[in-house]
């Protein structure tokens, strides 16, 4: 099959790389996934910016922002320090876990370790209980392949109701199905239904009385219902966030103008 | 904000605290269990394995890396080698560079001179900015340009995280946490670097500890002077076909001893500041990857070196400038440079080093690249020589004319080992920390030990 060869050519004669140019974008893409699955490498690839990879857990501790074009539309990604959950309240996790809440991304790409699927989808299933538009980035399949392991995308797809495309972020190949998909996802040409748990029903309950009274307490808050597991959960940072009246100035400053962006990349130079 | 009023914020996270109430206590727990069960049954619907190849080669070599006999010889090993690439590698390159720069030196001046510019011209921006800087890129580049390569590949084929496994037990005893070792080994490249990379500690009490102690490892800036003094004082004593490993091996020395500090620091602070117990981790050993060699010359030689370098180049421009100053005005017959170390002289003769080298420090706060090319320009300013271009020359500056012994070596190694951090990364302690408090104390507190060490070193030496 020549798929990979076609691949890579198609991304480079329609993908434009546009590095920290980031004054005009149409849509915001957010990159997440556990530590070292190869987020930056990825980021890379589609920006043509350098932003430091290295093999171990935890290279990425800031987001790093950069832009492309693909298909006449202008993107920016937004690359988030790895994490495996988005409960805990590390650092890092907290930097991805507010991206995620109110960034209000048009798409969350979840780069995924295609040997380690299992351990993987924990953070996947967490992520699309905050957000609708998830495509799953199944990466690493040469080492997957190496080591005998297969991955099913279509199935894994089925399963999650979000899309799922399997590349080697490496090499390129896959990144332009991965490109078509986030089209389809950031467009609306795809719509995604993601696997919720659900709970019983009390905690359904709970959180259908909780939601009216965030969205009356925060207005414009996206994710009403996450706060609500959240606050049922007691935790005690989402509270304190709540109170104080700095989760609408979050949903705010998350928008913010790219030129710190610009800065921060110059900043990580030293890293 | 202490609001008693009834806010719908406040309403929500009442009502939701009643709601918790009715709820199952476990009710979470079974969110996250049910999400778990959930990831592995679509997991095991999406990946098939067809053979278990996980016990091969791979799993051998980490077996042997991480092993508790040999983990800890194979990472001082390949530690050593590193700095041995570096130390055999940089000697004639930086010769040259320096060779070369101070040709162009003389015949700029001379040219200056010939066009009639006043003496101060000249002395101003050849014999004082312009040393500066050739001073720093000889010294600093040829090291740089091999040890961060090196250093790169290292962290591309994922020994770092494994480096943090070997050393988990010692931070542990130390009351720290394990993946400090990560951010010590940034360190090595660069504290500030380092400070920064201490945020995939979650536990609040273990990222201060490794803040406040990655200065403790060497940076970059330091490296050229260990080396220096390594080459001088320990490869000079060996036949030459050794000198490059016995500098190596002193190199190493230092660098053990650091982590000693580091982790002596560490128990000393979870002892009494910063009280605690350590906490769990979970560290992935992710496989080892073909480091991609032209990433590896992009990230190591532009963004590291260069980085490094323009940070130097900047931080000595004005330095040059101002030892020129101090070493061409005169009061009463000494220039200002002899006054001022000079004054600092008994300080330093009592902690094994003299006024010299202290005020050398004073002025390269801002970055420690420039101490040893501040110090020698401070000597030759005052001292016989003109030029000096190779570590012969250098010796000759330090032993026979301004009476250096294996003590001022030492203490200089321990010293610049210890003292405070520069400027940039103590700006980042603030910024990491927002506190002024700690900002200050990661400054003072390597300060005052390395005054305490160094000075309990000449007493006992004499």
């Amino acid at each position: 099959m020549s798929a990979h060869d076609c691949d890579s050519c198609a991304v480079r004669s329609e993908l434009a790389r546009m590095g920290v140019n980031l004054d005009r974008f149409d849509r915001v893409v957010a990159l997440a996934g556990n530590p070292n699955t190869g987020k930056s490498t990825l980021f890379n690839a589609l920006t043509g910016l350098k932003q430091h990879t290295g093999n171990w857990p935890g290279k990425t501790v800031n987001r790093a922002e950069g832009g492309f074009e693909f298909n006449h539309v202008r993107y920016k990604l937004v690359d988030l320090p790895g994490t495996y959950s988005l409960l805990s309240a590390s650092h890092d996790e907290e930097v991805a876990r507010d991206f995620l809440l109110f960034g209000q991304p048009d798409a969350t790409v979840v780069v995924t370790d295609a040997t380690a699927l299992e351990r993987n989808l924990n953070l996947v299933l967490q992520v699309m209980e905050v957000t609708d538009h998830v495509v799953v980035a199944v990466n690493l399949m040469d080492e997957a392949r190496r080591k005998g392991i297969g991955v099913d995308v279509r199935s894994l797809s089925r399963d999650l109701g979000v899309p799922a495309v399997a590349i080697v972020a490496r090499t390129g190949e896959g990144l332009h199905a991965l490109l078509e998909t986030i089209d389809g996802v950031t467009s609306g040409a795809v719509s995604t239904k993601p696997l919720r748990v659900k709970g019983t029903p009390e905690f359904q309950r709970a959180v259908a009385e909780l939601v009216p009274l965030i969205e009356q307490a925060a207005p414009g808050v996206p994710n009403a219902r996450w706060i609500a597991i959240r606050l049922l959960d007691g935790d005690a940072q989402v509270e304190e966030a709540l109170a104080s009246g700095r989760l609408a100035a979050l949903a705010a400053e998350q928008r913010q103008a790219p030129e710190r962006f610009a800065a921060q990349i110059a900043l990580e130079g030293a890293q | 904000m202490t609001s008693t009023a009834s806010t719908p914020a406040i309403d929500a996270i009442r009502r939701a605290s009643t709601l918790r109430e009715t709820l199952h206590s476990s009710f979470r727990d079974e969110a996250v269990k049910s999400i778990y069960a959930e990831a592995t049954r679509i997991a095991g619907r999406a990946a098939h394995s067809s053979a278990d190849r996980r016990l091969g080669f791979e799993q051998r070599i980490d077996r042997l890396l991480t092993s508790p006999l040999f983990g800890l010889p194979i990472m001082a090993a390949l530690l050593a080698v590193v700095f041995w690439l570096t130390i055999a590698g940089a000697n004639v390159p930086s010769a040259m560079l320096a060779s070369g720069f101070f040709w162009f030196e003389d015949r700029a001046a001379a040219a200056f001179d010939w066009i009639g510019f006043p003496w101060w011209v000249t002395g101003f921006v050849w014999h004082g900015v312009y040393r500066g800087l050739a001073w720093v890129v000889s010294v600093m580049l040829p090291p740089m340009a091999i040890f961060f390569p090196l250093f790169t590949i290292l962290e591309d084929l994922g020994y770092l995280p494994r480096v943090a496994f070997n050393l988990d037990f010692l931070f542990r005893r130390a009351g720290a946490h394990g993946k400090q070792a990560l951010s010590m080994a940034m360190g090595f490249g660069c504290n500030a670097a380092g400070v920064i990379s201490t945020r995939v500690i979650d536990s609040p009490r273990e990222r201060m500890i490794a803040i406040l102690t990655n200065n403790f490892v060497p940076c970059n800036g330091r490296f050229p002077t260990l080396i220096m003094l390594a080459t001088i004082f320990v490869g000079a004593q060996f036949p030459p076909a050794f000198a490059s490993a016995a500098a190596a091996g002193a190199v190493m020395g230092v660098v053990v001893i650091g982590v000693i500090f580091t982790l002596l620091v560490s128990w000393l602070l979870s002892k009494s500041l910063l009280r605690g117990e350590a906490s769990a981790f979970t560290l992935e050993l992710p496989p080892y990857r073909r480091p991609g060699f032209l990433r590896i010359l992009y990230t190591s030689l532009i963004d590291r070196t260069l980085f490094v370098l323009w940070r130097a180049i900047l931080t000595a421009a004005p330095a040059g400038a101002v030892i020129w100053i101090l070493g061409n005005i005169n009061v009463g017959g000494t220039n200002l440079a002899q006054h001022s170390a000079n004054f600092l002289n008994p300080l330093g003769q009592a902690i094994g080093l003299d006024g010299v080298i202290l005020l050398a420090y004073i002025i390269a706060i801002p970055a420690n690249e420039i101490v040893v090319p501040t110090m020698i320009m401070v000597y030759m300013g005052t001292g016989m020589m003109s030029d000096v271009e190779s570590f012969d020359d250098l010796k000759r500056l330090l032993v026979d004319e301004n009476g250096w012994t294996l003590l001022t070596a030492v203490n200089l190694m321990l010293f610049s080992l210890l003292h405070n951090p520069c400027a940039t990364t103590i700006l980042t302690i603030y910024r990491e920390t927002l506190s002024m408090k700690w900002a200050a104390f990661g400054a003072l507190m390597p300060l005052s030990l390395a005054f305490l060490v160094t000075f309990l070193v000449a007493l006992v030496w004499w």
